[in-house]
Formats: C-alpha cells, structure tokens, sequence
C-alpha cells in the first residue's frame, strides 16, 4: 500500500518524470515529429539532469509569494508619485525602449517554450521548457504592469505591442526572436537558453535593473529581484541544455557549434540597443557598454568557453570583432536614433558637457577622435535651432536588420559591408557574422521585412515618413518622438522640479552635478 | 545550402524589384562622411537621369552636411557594388549599369568629413 504522504524525492519523481510515459498505440517517431530534422542525435533523455529541482505546486506557491512582494511595492510606488522621484525624465526613455524592445520578446520566450516544451521526447526537458514558458508569462505581465504607471505620466508607453510589430528598429529584436522560434527546437534552446540566456543575458539585465536602481526606479528594480531567481533557474537550464547535447553524440557537436556561432552574433548584434541604452540613456551611469562587455562576456564567457573546450566547442566565430566593437557599437547606435528620432516612440538628446567627458574618459581610444567632432557638431546645431535630423531612409542589413552603421573591424572611418547574391538578388550585411548566417540558409532570410524596404514598397500606409509615423506606428508625433530638450515631457518634468532636478541639459549648459540634487522623498 | 526545415522549404524573396511600383533601389555610402549614420536608400526609376540624380536626389540628402556645398560630383571617386565605376552623367541610372538594390560608394578627395574626422 502506498504511503499517504510521499518522501520529498518521490514527489519530485512523480510531478516530473513519471508524467511522461511509454507508448503503446502511437510511435515516439509520431507523437515527436520534430526531434530529427535538425540532425541532432539523442541516444538517452533518461541522462537529461533536471536543471530546477522544483515541482508544479512548489513553483505556484513560491511565485504566489513573490508576486504579493512584488505588486506591495508598485502600490507604494505609484501612491507615492515616485515617478517624480527618480534621476531625470530622460531615463524613462530607457524604459520605453524595455518595454517596447524587450517585454514583447518575453512574451515571444512564453511561446517559444511553450512550444519546444511540448516537441522533446525527454520528460524532463518537457517539464522544465514549460516551466520556463510560464516564467516568460509572469515576466511579460510584471513588466507591464511595472511600467503602467509610466504610462499615465510620460509619452511613448501607450502601444508597445502594436509597435513591436510595426516600428522600423523594433523589427530588430522582433526577427532575432522569430528566427529562433522559427528554428527547430533544438536549436531554439541553443539560440535562447545557451546562447541568450547563458552568455549573453547578464548584459541584459544587470543594464537595466542596475540602471533602475541608480536613476530611483524602484518599480522596475523590484521587478528585476522579483525575475532574478527565474533568470538564474533559465541560465542553469541553458547550461544544461548545451552540455546534454554535446554528451549525447559527437555528430552534435558541429552542429551545436554553428548554432553557437549564429546565436552568439545575433545576439551581440542585438545587444547594441542595450549598450547605447547604458552608454546614453541612463542619466545616472551604471558602468560603460564596454565595461560591462569585459565583466560579463570577455571574462565570464571566456572561462565557460575554457569549459567547454573539452566537448571540441571553440569559442564563437567573430568574437574577436565583438571585442573590437565594445568601443564603437554604443555610439553608432546612438547616432543612428539621435537623427531618425523623427520616427522612434522615445526621445534622444545630445550628451552634456559632463557625460562627454563621461565618455571621452571610458572610451579614451575611439571617443575623442572619432565620436566627439559629430557629436559636438550636431549640439552646436542645436544651439542654432537647427536640430539635425536625417531626412533620408537607411540602408539596413538583411539579417540584424540595424541599419549599415557599423565600421569595419580594422577602420574605423569606413562603413562595414558585405553582400551577397542569391538566385539572382542581391543582399547586404553589416558583417561577416550576419553574411554567414544568411549564406548558410538564404531562403529563410531572402523574406526578411525590412522595415526601410516596406515603406517603400507601400505596405505600411503612406509613402511618408510622417505619416507612417503617426498612422501606421501610432507614435503622437511631437509627443512621443522627437527631440527631448523642450518636449512636452521635458517640460512637464520642469513642472514638477521647478527648483530643478536632473540634467539642466540645454547644450552646453552649466549643470549641478546629479549627486547634489534635492534629497529624494522617502518612498 | 537550403534551409533545416521539417519538409520541402521554399520562399519568394520580399524585395524583388517588381515589389517596388516601377522604381529600383539604389543605395548610396558617402566616404569619410559617418555624420550620416548609414548608407541611404532611394527609390529611384531606372530611367532616371545620373545627372539628375545628383542634383535631384543626392545634393538634397547630404545638403546638412558643412562638406556638401564643395563637392565636385565630376572630381569624384565612385565604386558601384565594390568595383571602380566612372559614371557617365548624360545616361539614365540602368544605362549605368545601376541595377536593384545596387550599391554606390561616393568619394570626394579632399573633403574627410567635420574638421576631417570621418564624419
């Protein structure tokens, strides 16, 4: 007879494995259609280690508990006004980028699990792609709700789904997450929980909820030590997921590698976006893009490449090109959304004189002689009012598609390009990472939208930037988007802080340093 | 090498020129000029004109630029698609041999951009 209550091992046993099962009337072949196409052999899921020791019922307490914390503090926040708290109005432009750039790819993640988790034969990898998917969920949903506060007293909040799907640089992180999800499921998990979440997603986060921290965004730094466990649980999952694999045959191995190699340069390409965010957006500086490159990928990476060694897995093709990139990568991005500002749902503004030398003092071998002269030309313009913008459309690559504003690995004054033609088409690239990734399975990327390319075309309503905008992106032209320094934003910001609180950042304008502002409200 | 797909895979390139209501694109890199952050992108009939596309199309994009009131389109140095081009301005784009979504590099000794620094 069994015992009433089950020791903690057999429970474990019986919420996980033991949910699966042998089939009797269908095949394996059948019911997982989708385990060999991708050429990736499996001998034994039964040596599938479950990276989260934890069960269904567990996770909902656990979560429940966490949640209750969690929505405590946006009560508090929002009664509190803390909106009016924190650094400078500019830093919420760091939070419309999140939410339209990143919350929707949490929910992308939700789906791509969910689906993965019902494909492997394993029950173990089941359960614990499930798990995640539901992680993703509750993310997506703790963003939002995060940031709806923002919503009711800064611009540019309103439509970030509606945006993530039609928005010229969002298609950026939107393809990145459809080309994994459109992969198999094997090489979703390398692309997502290796070579995302393992390598590359301290960069994500650490930026952004350290960044919340230092600007006196306490809804969203709750948010992030509400995610960080999950994220710690995904990372042990993508680590495991790898090494499995590997162990599993050594015909996986080339192709784990490719994987890798691919994954590994979307995701640095992707990561631009959050590295002019820290070099540029956060009034209150966390550390350099480059910086944070060094900590989190050249040392942490480098020892879990050492690691992997073992396997026959070499470190990512082009990595060397990504450290070379750490000095340029911020300020091109920032370029490129400082003079197509006109057509983001976020503001962007010229350094002051302080995060200059900011970043003439992080950057001492590329800022100085190359970013400086444009920057300081385009704030003496400004001083005119004559804010530049850049009137024309960009050429864009056809795989990160960011527009072909990166320079070469060995010049920096010269544009990176490459191409490539396919049954008679041409294509170009921003560098031999994404010209690899399109040379390997051209048919995929012969059908990129790109977004520069459907305007023109006409299928995004008008055949004007302006009221592509303003219809078919649904951004409030001269609300959202634009120039911040006399926004209707910046001004209401002036309101509330009429003795002055964040940067006075007219161009060239003296300025209190940050640190000497009014004391901040208990909150 | 054809795409790692669970059946046949097949798929109809996005930006054929037919797509594109009876202009082509043609893309422009000004060297030494990064102050404009990438390449541009035109749309532009083949028919049209180099002559008039200079003047027409590309001396109103660069016109921000402090460098563009001194360029001498006939002193400068063009690549078409990476390889050396010499343009004749009294023949139309295609007659160039200017094709969809073909790529111009723009030269202009002497001018390097703001104070020279590439931009």
């Amino acid at each position: 007879m069994a015992a009433k209550r089950l020791n903690q091992k057999d429970r474990y046993r019986c919420l996980t494995r033991d949910l699966g099962w042998e089939p009797s009337y269908q095949t394996r072949e059948d019911i997982f259609p989708y385990e060999r196409f991708e050429g990736i052999k499996i001998t034994d899921w039964d040596k599938w280690e479950d990276p989260f020791r934890l069960t269904m019922d567990a996770y909902w307490k656990y979560q429940a508990e966490k949640e209750k914390k969690l929505y405590a503090i946006f009560d508090a926040f929002s009664q509190n006004n803390g909106h009016t708290n924190i650094s400078d109005a500019r830093y919420v432009n760091a939070l419309k980028l999140f939410l339209s750039g990143v919350t929707p790819l949490e929910y992308q993640a939700y789906q791509g699990f969910a689906r993965v988790g019902r494909h492997f034969g394993g029950t173990g990898a089941r359960v614990a792609c499930q798990m995640q998917a539901i992680d993703e969920l509750r993310h997506v949903q703790t963003q939002i709700h995060a940031m709806s506060h923002y919503n009711k007293h800064f611009n540019g909040l309103h439509d970030f789904a509606h945006m993530h799907d039609r928005v010229w640089f969002l298609s950026v992180p939107k393809s990145f997450f459809e080309d994994a999800r459109t992969a198999g499921p094997f090489e979703f998990l390398t692309a997502i929980s290796f070579s995302f979440e393992y390598v590359l997603t301290n960069l994500l986060f650490v930026p952004f909820m350290s960044g919340a921290a230092y600007n006196g965004d306490m809804a969203t730094v709750t948010f992030g030590f509400s995610a960080q466990s999950d994220e710690a649980r995904h990372m042990t999952l993508g680590l495991e997921v790898i090494k499995f694999l590997l162990e599993q045959h050594e015909d996986n191995v080339p192709i784990i590698q490719r994987w890798i190699d691919k994954w590994f340069w979307r995701g640095y390409r992707l990561l631009t976006l959050v590295g002019m965010m820290m070099d540029y957006m956060l009034p209150n500086k966390v550390m350099s893009w480059a910086e944070a490159w060094e900590v989190y990928f050249e040392q942490a990476g480098g020892a879990l490449f050492k690691d992997l060694e073992r396997y026959g897995i070499r470190p990512p093709k082009y990595v060397e090109q990504a450290n070379i990139g750490k000095e340029h990568i911020s300020h091109q991005a920032w370029s490129i959304f400082y003079q197509y500002s006109q057509a983001t749902n976020f503001h962007t503004w010229m350094p002051t004189d302080e995060e200059l030398d900011w970043l003439s003092a992080k950057y001492p071998d590329s800022f100085d002689k190359i970013y400086r002269p444009r920057f300081e030309h385009w704030r003496a313009l400004q001083e005119k009012g004559e804010r530049f913008y850049n009137p024309t459309l960009p050429m864009l690559c056809q795989i990160c598609q960011i527009p072909l504003s990166f320079t070469e690995p060995d010049d920096p004054n010269t544009l990176s390009h490459r191409s490539a033609e396919y049954e008679g088409e041409r294509y170009h690239f921003c560098s031999d990472g994404c010209c690899d990734i399109f040379q390997y399975e051209p048919v995929k990327y012969v059908q990129a939208w790109l977004p520069v390319h459907q305007i023109l075309q006409g299928n995004c309503g008008g055949a004007d930037v302006e009221s592509v905008v303003r219809d078919y992106y649904n951004i409030h032209s001269g609300q959202d988007n634009f120039e911040y320094q006399d926004s209707p934003e910046h001004r209401r910001w002036q309101q509330w802080h009429p003795n002055g609180k964040g940067a006075a950042h007219a161009p060239m304008a003296d300025h209190a340093p940050q640190d000497t502002d009014t004391p901040r409200k208990a909150g | 090498m054809s795409v790692i797909a669970i059946g046949n895979y097949s798929a109809e390139p996005l930006d054929l020129q037919r797509n594109f209501h009876g202009a082509q694109l043609v893309y422009l890199c000004w060297e030494n000029h990064l102050m404009f952050c990438a390449p541009f992108t035109f749309p532009l009939p083949a028919q049209m004109g180099f002559g008039d596309f200079l003047t027409q199309v590309l001396t109103p994009a660069i016109s921000q630029h402090p460098d563009a009131a001194s360029v001498d389109f006939c002193a400068a140095h063009w690549r078409l698609n990476d390889a050396p081009f010499t343009p004749d301005h009294t023949l139309s784009l295609g007659d160039n041999g200017i094709t969809h979504k073909s790529l111009l590099h723009l030269s202009t000794p002497g001018l390097n951009g703001l104070a020279g620094s590439g931009n």
